[in-house]
């Protein structure tokens, strides 16, 4: 549903734009893939072929951490039906160190950093052969010392991955495990605490989790022997494929035309690269097609979950809830390589609250696990799960409702955040009230359950994105953009098109284009495809009615600045313009070749501009105190949306964040024996939510509007997943009379927290 | 002149400042007048990084204009899922 109260309340009084009367925005036409999904004829990653393809195969570490001493493939080259084997030696040495971690995680060069990491790769007629190759090939390792868990690696003495990769940043004596150092906040948080009536401090960890997309990685690549090469892939941004797959192996990007396929789910775990460079590089070894798709026990073993956390928070709160300092220090591993997700969990941890003095420090650690990649608002989950509880926690011990205590500290307009700057519109106090008055919050409860709350927050980003809009001569309208659709974006984009145009929304039709046949576009990540290519829809359009208008201004024979569009028409306005009747799209459409030649529109940018966005989740859990099983009763989404384009997409995603952030929660989690292995790579023992584990996930989308899009738009991708790892550990707290600290709370875990109390 | 915040892990670099002052009229003016402030930031500028201009966050975006009386904030390189 979509919640009255801010089309009532919101003091958004100067984005005039979004407030106007939409005819096609805000409904919910039929999703536009949804045939091809149902039906099968959807191409996934792993549906293209070619003639005369071949199968590739990846050899994959036995060792959590060896130098390799040397790699013999000649074996596996002896074998019948092989055509191609490489290792890192075919790839390009790369001079962004970003870049080249990228590489040496796709193909080990020196050492093996992680149980899994590829080492080799085997193209071959089929599977079988290989696989069998792979087998054949020989490794010769060193088995060095390995370490998976984040603190162990910051001690002194622990295994060391790599020597001289941290960040200027890092303060001198830290271990070499650590990658990077960040500190965020304003004011003085001891001033804080010394005027705090009560201060509680508590540490926390939460377990490395999936994307768990259904879909494994999968790609399709060839390249001729003229250096031309295409490459059918499953992605987040297929030009950010083609610019690591073309530089890893020396090309040209333009000569590599990369097409992204339909998505069996990304989560931003689709945002890198794996296989496809190696199915370029063995694609122009063989001289044939190669296709390359992951098991699952690959998915599990060799892409980035996200990261593992040991958070300690500090806060001090007056009597009456005010909240007079806040503290945080994460401790993030991310696996093997650099990355900035402790960063955004060190900004986004208190970014919920108006504080005068808040701190947060954030050590990136390097360990013996996969890398990690993106997932869903990279790092801020887990922060706020640890914020969000002790605050839950100081409200239980001063008596006072939690949602009135977040509501008495709300960040608003005005206010200084957390991680620097000033907000401007956002809709984190209409969130909670929304939450407040709704029926969700004054239900009863039985016996062993209880009420869980939290905020959660989300940047949202935007950036570099390209979109084309072309008017067929039947009046018909073709937009063309360059960013996968992950979440119902060609929906949202045809119906921005069709406001925008006055056309009907289906009249238009919008497709996801090859690297060459549209501007370059940023991965699909970071919510930004609504608001980004939404805008650049909106420009692209505003572009064409600017030609059409010329177009009637000429047939009229009055000035182009004597017509205006309305309605799908151009009319004349002013007193010299004329009496003429509206001039449709389709009319103009239809004698374009003679007023001067196809209509089209498009618009390229940098966008900027994308709005933050405010979530509240309320749960009803109940704890089954002989079992420690935990039973979500009731859930219940509140999350600001700028403007909903098409509401049952973005309820989707509101709804899809929830489920993943309430498996994080109760159960899913990467299992490390002592020999450094994981040991759970499937989804039989890595157990995410299912359908029948959970009630229907309610959504109540809030719309204040974003002054930066000309609809209002927010992204809604990421916020969706922040809210629910505290929300359900506070209602677990609740339902059980204990206090959890670790996720996920698994059975044992909350049995043995149970057990603990009763002493 | 502009008045820049940066974070807080910065002041290394900055003998211990997070709020510094520099002459710009844009986010390019900006960074190259940060990094002949203060060198030790180059690697880190070039590294990546974001500008907050009065609340809205930009990347890598060189004539984005900033007026003497903007709010700017220094942030690092972001990305999401």
């Amino acid at each position: 549903m979509v919640n009255e109260y801010v089309e009532s309340k919101s003091d958004a009084s100067d984005v005039t734009e979004s407030k106007r009367d939409f005819k096609i925005v805000g409904t919910r036409p039929l999703r536009p893939d949804g045939i091809d999904k149902v039906t099968g004829r959807a191409m996934f990653g792993a549906d293209m072929s070619a003639p005369g393809m071949l199968h590739g195969a990846t050899l994959r570490s036995p060792h959590p951490h060896a130098r390799i001493l040397s790699i013999d493939v000649s074996k596996a080259l002896a074998l019948d039906g092989v055509k191609a084997v490489v290792t890192s030696k075919d790839f390009v040495k790369q001079d962004n160190s970003g870049n080249q971690d990228t590489l040496d995680n796709l193909m080990a060069r020196d050492k093996v950093l992680y149980h899994g990491h590829a080492v080799a790769a085997v193209a071959a007629v089929n599977v079988d052969v290989a696989n069998s190759a792979a087998k054949l090939i020989k490794v010769e390792y060193e088995i060095l010392p390995h370490e998976t868990d984040v603190d162990a690696a910051m001690l002194p003495g622990a295994p060391v991955l790599h020597e001289g990769r941290k960040f200027s940043s890092v303060p001198e004596g830290s271990s070499p495990n650590v990658s990077s150092y960040w500190e965020f906040g304003h004011g003085d948080v001891d001033e804080g605490f010394a005027k705090a009536d009560i201060i509680v401090e508590r540490s926390f960890k939460t377990a490395a989790t999936h994307q768990g997309y259904i879909e494994p990685h999968a790609c399709l690549a060839t390249m001729g022997a003229d250096g031309r090469g295409e490459l059918w892939v499953c992605t987040q941004g297929h030009f950010m494929v083609r610019e690591l797959a073309a530089a890893f192996n020396g090309i040209d990007a333009s000569q590599l035309r990369v097409t992204a396929s339909e998505i069996g789910g990304g989560f931003g775990g689709k945002t890198t690269v794996y296989l496809e460079p190696v199915a370029v590089a063995l694609a122009r070894k063989s001289g044939r097609p190669v296709k390359m798709v992951m098991t699952r026990d690959e998915v599990f073993r060799a892409t980035g979950p996200t990261v593992s956390s040991s958070t300690d928070v500090k806060i001090g709160m007056t009597k009456d809830g005010r909240i007079t300092a806040g503290q945080a220090k994460l401790r993030y591993q991310g696996g093997a390589y650099p990355n900035i997700t402790a960063m955004l969990g060190a900004m986004t941890a208190f970014a919920a609250y108006d504080l005068d003095a808040v701190q947060t420090l954030a050590w990136n650690v390097l360990t013996n696990r996969p890398k990690q990649a993106a997932y869903r608002a990279p790092g801020a989950p887990m922060a706020i799960y640890t914020v969000e509880s002790v605050i839950d926690e100081m409200c239980q011990k001063l008596d006072l409702d939690p949602l009135e205590v977040r509501l008495l500290n709300a960040a608003r307009k005005g206010t200084k955040s957390s991680y620097g700057p000033t907000f401007d519109e956002i809709g984190l106090v209409a969130t909670l009230e929304a939450a407040k008055a709704h029926p969700h919050y004054a239900a009863p409860l039985g016996p062993n359950q209880g009420r869980g709350v939290s905020c959660g927050f989300w940047f949202n980003f935007a950036g570099n994105t390209s979109v084309s809009i072309a008017v067929s001569p039947d009046g018909t309208v073709a937009v063309t953009e360059g960013n996968p659709d992950i979440g119902g974006s060609r929906a949202s984009i045809s119906m921005m098109a069709a406001e925008e145009l006055g056309i009907p929304y289906d009249k238009v039709r919008t497709i996801v284009a090859d690297t060459n046949s549209i501007g370059f576009n940023d991965v699909t990540d970071g919510s930004r495809v609504t608001f980004s290519v939404g805008l650049a829809t909106i420009k692209a359009a505003r572009a064409a009615i600017k030609n059409m208008c010329g177009r009637a201004a000429m047939v009229w024979g009055i000035d182009p600045d004597a017509v205006e569009w309305k309605d799908g028409a151009a009319v004349p306005t002013g007193h010299n313009a004329g009496n003429f009747p509206p001039m449709t799209l389709a009319e103009i459409a239809r004698d374009a070749g003679k007023t001067g030649g196809p209509i089209a529109g498009h618009f390229e940018a940098n966008a900027d501009g994308a709005g933050v966005s405010f979530g509240v989740h309320l749960v009803d859990i109940e704890v089954d105190p002989e079992t420690g099983f935990t039973k979500v009763l009731r859930y219940t989404v509140f999350q600001d949306a700028g403007k909903a384009i098409h509401p049952a997409y973005v309820e989707g995603q509101m709804q899809g964040g929830a489920v993943q952030g309430i498996g994080w929660a109760l159960n899913e989690e990467y299992i490390y024996g002592d020999d450094g292995i994981l040991q759970n790579a499937g989804f039989l023992d890595y157990r995410i939510p299912v359908a029948s584990d959970l009630p229907m996930i309610d959504a109540v989308i809030l719309e204040i509007p974003n002054p930066g899009h000309p609809y209002g738009v927010r992204g809604v991708g990421e916020t969706g997943i922040v809210p629910p790892l505290a929300a359900v550990a506070n209602g677990v707290s609740h339902a059980a009379g204990v206090r959890m600290a670790e996720l996920p709370m698994s059975p044992p875990r909350i049995l043995a927290a149970i057990d603990g109390a009763k002493g | 002149m502009v008045k820049v915040v940066l974070w807080g892990s910065l002041r290394s670099a900055t003998g211990g400042l997070t709020d510094v002052e520099v002459d710009a009229a844009n986010t390019g003016e900006l960074l190259k007048a940060l990094v002949e402030k203060y060198p030790e930031l180059e690697s880190i500028i070039e590294e990546g990084v974001s500008v907050a201009i009065d609340g809205l966050i930009y990347k890598e975006a060189w004539f984005t204009p900033i007026k003497p009386d903007s709010e700017v904030v220094l942030m690092p390189y972001m990305k999401g899922g």
